[in-house]
């Protein structure tokens, strides 16, 4: 135990150039996000752009999005492990490790949030009261921390098996990853309850809210997973198959046209009934009494959303990287609009008695927002330097006395 | 720990659910884990983090309203009093009265005869201690255009020489007091509920500021200090109740408690009294002889949104 964590801490500390880049970048950032909260913690939150009108902002965005993120490994979990599919099964373990940092920058998110974090322990059953079965942020709460458990477990299990060299029991792990596939789907369904379940506001309590949640999030992580496959092959001995990476570029297609589709439905919904529940998405697509900050914003979404849905189409687009990473990173930008303020903000607007009251983040959310991506991405970072070189097989028990930094990659 | 009161054989008797955590006679020998309040105190000098929101350990592990003794109840008060002359420099009374035998509030205002004149408004931010800066109004008085009740038609921000203004009619709107009430049900640690005498509470010390219950509120009932409340030491209204008009602090929800620190004791809300033109009536609904009961039996009334089922216990009503 104790040389696993010296060889570790030297892993953590040595890299290349651009590693030392890379962490020193996100450091900075962390610091400049946190001193941000520390400012937010002391004036309130009038520092940010909330208000009574729009009461939730960038922080939920951001947290409704990441919420997608982790529940998108589901889709390398189904085909590594239950149909048994060589090349992504390989690399599952990537994404379950994002699913960690994702899940961690959610809970992050919503303290940001948080007027009184300082009273955090009013949520912990027994000593506070945690609201169940009635809250649905309750809920939340329970379905998020158990979706961590298990991917520390799952992921965890098979780590300490790869650096004690021994086979993994897959008769054990089983029970663990078939629930964590039902679970993942319940970490997203149950955010879009949060907002789905209120009538006061009708953009969300739409019934197709949750299937959206659930076909735009197998969009936006999938995205994500296929680039940092490639950055981690590119810069590290854990090897990728292209066939896995084209494998989950067919699922964000079908994705895609599910989350389409959907759209499409809302929109026949609400512009061929006509009623009050068509003004919030007037506000967001074509803007409402002179105001419409989010309109650029929702059609830059739309745009990108529809040119990836056909660049993973065409099987000779989806297939070359150039327009498979262009592809993807539309598809991320894209989903991080339409499910983070272009879903929260219209949800406030108009307000329930009528008023139009706008909402922009301020710069202080903007920077605990990219502080807390940067602890994010410095977790992502960290975990995967150590959990690589165990899972290529260059950092083991037996390995790690004996070869020391020779095995340190470029 | 327990903290369910009907299986607490030593629970006090009254009209919340007391419980008897932290009472010694209750905990001595029977447990030797350390309490909560030692457990959290410890929790709270570790994280001296806390001290950027300026509260004391005391406020830090202070219990859910619904869940104190009555002795906590009575220090946490004399500590709110002492914290309170200290910043504002008057003797304040902090009220805990619990709800009146056999009453269950209710409110009727007369869209006929409101005049728009947001007397109301302003009594009831010097009553219930809104602060000024930000500036929180508890009360909306919406103008509608004659022939038409459409929100996104309406306005607040209305300001002519003279009201009522020709051709336009005004409805003033706050907290509803649902009798189900959509707010509630969805805070996660329940800093918010309903009292047994239907007025919709909030415990400002329980409350984690999530905003939860603004989001889920149709009618703009809630609202949130954003920072610390600002009122001048002269403005300040000492006569208060925990749950209630006592003053609020930073990041918290606040809301219209039908001016529970003043109905309880039986007199009317400070909106009703001030009313010039007595559209605002207020009562008791379980007796069939008040005037709220007879107008809701007797006049055209409607409830806003009804569609959304919250059941209001605040009614509109036409006097002709």
């Amino acid at each position: 135990m104790k040389s696993f964590i010296v060889q570790a801490v030297k892993r953590i500390l040595t890299g290349p150039p651009l590693y030392y880049a890379w962490v020193t970048l996100l450091l900075v950032l962390a610091v400049i996000g946190i001193s941000s909260y520390i400012k937010q913690l002391e004036v309130g939150l009038i520092a940010t752009g909330m208000t009574s009108y729009v009461s939730w902002g960038f922080y939920l965005g951001n947290f409704t999005f990441l919420v997608g993120v982790a529940a998108a490994a589901v889709l390398l979990i189904i085909p590594a492990y239950l149909y048994d599919f060589g090349p992504i099964k390989d690399i599952v373990i990537v994404g379950e490790i994002l699913a960690i940092s994702a899940l961690l920058m959610c809970m992050m998110f919503v303290t940001a949030d948080l007027g009184r974090p300082d009273r955090i322990w009013h949520l912990l059953p027994g000593l506070g009261i945690l609201n169940l079965p009635k809250s649905l942020l309750g809920w939340d709460i329970v379905v998020l921390n158990g979706y961590l458990v298990l991917n520390l477990l799952i992921p965890g299990y098979i780590i300490y098996k790869a650096y004690n060299e021994r086979p993994v029991n897959y008769r054990f792990l089983l029970p663990f990853i078939l629930l964590s596939i039902p679970w993942a789907v319940s970490i997203h369904t149950v955010t879009a309850f949060i907002y789905n379940g209120l009538a006061a506001r009708p953009f969300w309590n739409a019934s197709i809210l949750a299937p959206r949640f659930l076909a735009s999030a197998f969009c936006s992580g999938p995205a994500l997973i296929i680039l940092l496959f490639q950055i981690v092959r590119h810069y590290t001995k854990f090897h990728v198959k292209d066939e896995a990476l084209h494998k989950i570029a067919e699922m964000i297609c079908i994705a895609m046209a599910i989350n389409l589709f959907l759209l499409g439905a809302e929109f026949f919904k609400e512009l061929y009934s006509d009623t009050h529940h068509l003004s919030p998405l007037k506000y967001l697509y074509l803007g409402m009494d002179g105001k419409g900050r989010l309109v650029p914003w929702i059609w830059t979404a739309f745009a990108f959303n529809v040119v990836a849905f056909l660049i993973f189409l065409v099987p000779f687009t989806r297939k070359r990287f150039l327009t498979l990473n262009l592809g993807c990173v539309l598809i991320i930008i894209g989903i991080w609009i339409e499910k983070g303020m272009g879903l929260i903000i219209p949800g406030f607007i108009p307000a329930p008695l009528g008023e139009v009251w706008e909402y922009a983040p301020t710069t202080l959310e903007i920077m605990v927002s990219l502080g807390i991506w940067a602890i994010g991405l410095l977790i992502l970072t960290i975990n995967l330097k150590i959990i690589l070189p165990i899972e290529t097989g260059e950092f083991t028990k037996y390995s790690s006395k004996a070869a020391g930094l020779a095995s340190e990659r470029a | 720990m327990r903290y369910d009161k009907s299986s607490d054989p030593d629970s006090l008797s009254g009209d919340r659910p007391y419980d008897n955590q932290g009472t010694s006679s209750n905990l001595e020998g029977k447990n030797e884990l350390p309490d909560r309040r030692t457990f959290l105190a410890g929790v709270a000098s570790v994280l001296g983090m806390l001290a950027v929101s300026s509260c004391s350990w005391q406020e830090f592990v202070q219990n859910n309203f619904q869940r104190m003794t009555k002795e906590e109840i009575d220090q946490t008060v004399e500590r709110l009093k002492k914290e309170y002359r200290e910043k504002y420099g008057k003797d304040f009374v902090v009220g805990t009265e619990g709800p009146i035998d056999n009453s269950l509030f209710g409110y009727a205002l007369d869209i006929q005869r409101c005049i728009g004149c947001r007397r109301c408004v302003y009594a009831c931010v010097e009553e219930n201690n809104q602060s000024r800066d930000p500036q929180i109004q508890y009360i909306r008085v919406l103008q509608f255009k004659d022939g038409d009740m459409d929100f996104e038609h309406s306005t607040i921000y209305y300001d002519p020489q003279e009201v009522p203004q020709d051709g336009y009619y005004y409805m003033p709107v706050q907290c509803q007091h649902c009798a189900n009430p959509p707010c509630t049900k969805v805070c996660p640690v329940r800093a918010t509920w309903t009292e047994p005498d239907g007025i919709v509470v909030v415990d400002y010390n329980w409350c984690i500021g999530c905003r939860y219950c603004m989001a889920a509120c149709p009618y703009m009932g809630r609202w949130f200090n954003f920072a610390e409340p600002v009122i001048p030491a002269d403005k300040i209204n000492p006569v208060t109740h925990y749950l209630g008009n006592r003053p609020r602090m930073k990041n918290v929800v606040e809301k219209c408690t039908f001016c529970i620190q003043r109905v309880r004791v039986g007199k009317y809300p400070a909106c009703v009294e001030v009313c010039p033109v007595g559209a605002r009536k207020f009562g008791n609904l379980l007796d069939p002889d008040s005037e709220i009961s007879k107008i809701i039996r007797n006049k055209r009334v409607f409830r806003l949104k009804s569609e959304l089922n919250t059941q209001p216990k605040f009614y509109y009503f036409f006097a002709t």
